[in-house]
This record gives structure tokens, sequence and C-alpha cells, in this order.
């Protein structure tokens, strides 16, 4: 069966849309996720019993469901609820919103486990050393483990931001046009179904083979790195 | 059959949360399934084990011989291990599904025809979710069988073929059943992402829990109760899962070797 590339030179600007919702779905997902999956690190390695059982609580939960059960909650059930408290009677467009606190919640609890891999592969001495210099637990967290667990997870990071980026394709579920949403779009309508899906994936591609090719680039150049 | 094209869109408007939560919505008759809602959920659960179980065996296979082509000397078999570990591991596997649903039967011919024609709804959506996700996860596998043998080290493989064995027998006899076995702990995670993954078939009408917890929420209004028994029957799922695979790596312990197999 012969293919039908045609439609593809008029969809730029269209395909480009969607790519800005992949874009940032990827960068909010990523930097939130980071951010939270750190404090859940954290205090799942503290001290007291609640906040460590919380927080792997939280983490074990999302890690166990789907992903698409985790659109689905929060597409039909958490932010409708939310902005039902919040803007009462109001009509607003939650696609985006949900998606953003979907992925930023749910890779948070990826990020926390990469993170606290990353910290406890900080040796023990670190925190002793720290401590018998006079800081408190807070600060040798922030100040001396921290830095060299996150240097030492910056590829591990990356590759689960590459991971979001390809994961992204599922807000499909929640009907949110991103880059392959749109390009199923226009295959769909102009009966080009076959070439967009091939020429979206083709896109994917290049683009998560470069960026993987760059993360190892990359770690091969932190494992020298005098940091142990 | 536009009906599997169209993702789920729902109207409701989202109950009070306070609003008392009624399971009794299970024991009712569905329209869908033999004896009632509850039924209805579980034959979802079952379509998504049987799923990634039918997966598994492909993913098992076929990430074995990527696995163990990426350790053999020479150049061109390695490199075909190689791009395909990165083909499959760099688009994301909502496109391969739709490439294995739409675009594959369209572009062979007979084969395609027959499967357009000749197969019935659920298993064309069957099969194609069983070849994307298991080829998906081969490439998963694949990685880590070669860690495994790549852990093992030469000595093996010397000394294997210093006692006269040739070098598929050498795979198949020691250094294999060896690698699996230290393997266990990571196979494990991996069969647990692909029963998550069995998600994503929903996309292409396959009717397993995810996609049914949907439906049953529309058909019957209660979303809180349809996606809470859905979320609680996954984790009920993952930790079964997770038991039986403590008991195989008990019963199939190494002596001789660390007990986890992270110590590569």
């Amino acid at each position: 069966m012969p293919f039908d590339w045609s439609s593809i030179p008029g969809s730029p600007p269209i395909l480009w849309q969607g790519m800005i919702v992949t874009i940032q779905i990827t960068l909010v997902g990523a930097l939130v996720g980071i951010l939270l999956g750190m404090v859940l690190a954290v205090l799942r390695l503290s001290r007291s019993r609640i906040l460590s059982w919380l927080a792997a609580a939280y983490v074990t939960v999302f890690r166990s469901i789907p992903l698409v059960m985790v659109l689905f909650w929060f597409h039909l059930i958490l932010i409708p609820l939310a902005a039902g408290l919040l803007f009462p009677g109001r009509r607003l467009e939650l696609g985006l919103l949900t998606a953003l606190t979907a992925f930023s919640l749910f890779e948070a609890s990826y990020y926390a486990e990469i993170i606290r891999a990353g910290i406890m592969s900080v040796t023990k001495g670190q925190f002793s050393a720290g401590l018998a210099l006079g800081m408190n637990r807070g600060q040798v967290m922030r100040l001396v483990v921290l830095p060299q667990a996150l240097r030492r997870m910056i590829p591990l990071l990356l590759t689960q931001a590459i991971i979001l980026f390809q994961d992204s394709t599922l807000v499909y579920v929640i009907n949110l046009d991103d880059f392959f949403r749109k390009a199923y779009n226009i295959g769909n309508t102009v009966g080009t179904l076959n070439e967009m899906i091939l020429f979206a994936g083709a896109v994917y591609l290049v683009i998560c083979t470069l960026a993987s090719g760059c993360v190892r680039q990359l770690h091969r150049k932190l494992i020298v790195s005098p940091v142990k | 059959m536009t009906f599997h094209l169209s993702p789920f869109t729902f109207h409701l408007s989202p109950a009070s949360p306070l609003a008392a939560f009624d399971f009794s919505v299970f024991l009712r008759p569905s329209p869908e399934a033999v004896l009632n809602n509850l039924s209805y959920l579980l034959v979802g659960l079952g379509l998504s084990l049987l799923l990634a179980l039918a997966s598994w065996v492909v993913a098992f296979v076929v990430g074995s011989v990527v696995g163990v082509m990426r350790t053999l000397p020479g150049r061109i078999l390695p490199s075909i291990g190689v791009c395909y570990v990165e083909l499959f591991r760099n688009v994301p596997l909502l496109v391969q599904l739709f490439v294995w649903f739409f675009v594959v039967p369209d572009i062979t011919p007979l084969l395609g025809d027959w499967f357009k024609q000749q197969v019935s709804p659920f298993w064309q959506e069957f099969i194609a979710g069983t070849v994307c996700l298991g080829l998906f996860t081969a490439a998963r596998i694949a990685e880590q069988v070669r860690a495994g043998i790549g852990s093992l080290g030469p000595g093996q493989l010397g000394a294997g073929l210093a006692l006269g064995l040739r070098r598929r027998q050498v795979y198949l006899l020691v250094l294999l059943p060896v690698a699996y076995r230290i393997l266990i702990p990571t196979l494990t995670s991996e069969f647990l992402n692909l029963i998550k993954n069995t998600a994503v078939a929903s996309t292409i009408g396959y009717l397993e829990l995810a996609q049914r917890s949907a439906s049953l929420a529309e058909t019957t209004s209660r979303v809180y109760e349809a996606f809470t028994a859905a979320t609680v029957l996954y984790a009920i799922l993952n930790l079964l899962v997770m038991f039986l695979a403590r008991a195989l790596e008990r019963i199939s312990a190494l002596p001789g070797f660390l007990g986890a197999g992270g110590n590569k």
C-alpha cells in the first residue's frame, strides 16, 4: 500500500501547538516532580516514623497503579473537585491543568525512588563528618549530602525526563491535544492516519535518541568526576 | 467501529466530596457481564493479566535473544541488538501500539487483510496489544539479560568453552540459567511495569481493568467507587506478583551469590 505523505508539509504549525503542550507537560512534570520527589525522599529517610511511612505510602500507591488510571482519577475526580471548591459555578478549561498536576504528582513518586537511592549512595562518613562539624541534620542533608547525591543522579533524572516526555502521549485518554494527539487528529481528518502515526513516531524517535545520547555523554563525564 | 477510536468523554458533575460511598453498586447486575458490576471489573482484571502474561512470553523470548546478541563477538549481531533496543525504547508506547494496530495491518497485504477481515475485534486488540507490549518490554529485558550475562564475567564463558561446549551450549546451559536467577528481582519489576502498561491497550478498545472502570463510572455514575475498586485491584495484583516473585527468588537462590540482583 503506497503512502501519501502530502499532509505533512502543511501540518507543522498545528503540530507545533501540540508540541508546546508536550513540552509544557515534560518541563513542569520534571521540575515539580524532582522538587517534590526530593521532599519525599528526605521525608522517607527522616527519623520520624509517621513522615517516613507517609512518604513510603505515597510512593507505593502511585507506583502500583497505571498512569492511565492516575490520569482518570485527576481528570474525572480530583481536578474537577478542586476546581468546584475553589471556583464554584465556573466552567473552566481544565485539560492542561489536569495533565500538569497528574504528571507532576505521578513523576514525583518515581523521582523520589531515584533520589532516595542517590542519597543512600552517599557514604555514612559524609553524614557523620557534617554532624561533627556542628551542623544539624537538616544542614548536613542540604549542604553536604544532597549536592553530592544530585550530581550522581543527574543522568538518571534526565533519563526519567525522557521517559516522561514519551509518557506524556498518554494524555490521549483525557482528550488533551499534545503533539501526538494533534498528529492523530490531522491524520484522522485528512485520511492519512498511517502516515501521521509513523511521522509522529519518527519525531519522537529522533528527539529521544538524541536526548538519550546526550545523557550518555554526560554520564561518562560525571563518572570520572572526583566526587566519590 | 468508531467506538474504540474515540477516547472516553464524561460530563459528570463532580459529586460532593462528602457524598457517602455506595459500594452496593458492585452488587447490582451489569448489562455487560453475567453476574454483577464487580464481576465486570474482575473480568477486566483477568484480561489485564492475560494480556500481560501473553506479552511476557513474547518479551522474554525476544528479549533474551536480543540480549544475547549484544554479548556476542563480531560487529553485526551486537549492532542489530543495539538498534532494536534504541528503536523500541525511544518511541512512546502509545505510538507503537497505534503502529501495530492501525499501520501494520494496512501495509502488510496478505496478513493484514486476514487480520482485518477474519479476526474478531477482541482478538485484533489482543494480538496487536500482545505484539506491541511484548516487543516493547523485550527491549528492556534485553538490556537486563545483557547486564546479567556481563555481570558473570568472562570466566564462565571461558570455562564452558574449555570444557568443550559449543558457544550455543555455554549460553543455554551455563550463562543464561545463572543470569536469569540473578535477574529475578529486576525481571519482577519489569513484569509489574508490563501489567501497568496493559492499561495503554484501553486506547485501542481492549476492555481491560482501567477501561472497564471508566465505562462502569459512566454507566453507573459512580465514579468514586469504580475508580477506587480498580485502583485497589491493581494494588492487590501488584502485591500478589511481588509475593510470588519473592517465593520464586527464595526457591531459585544461587549459593555463592549475594541475594539481591543489583550487585553488578
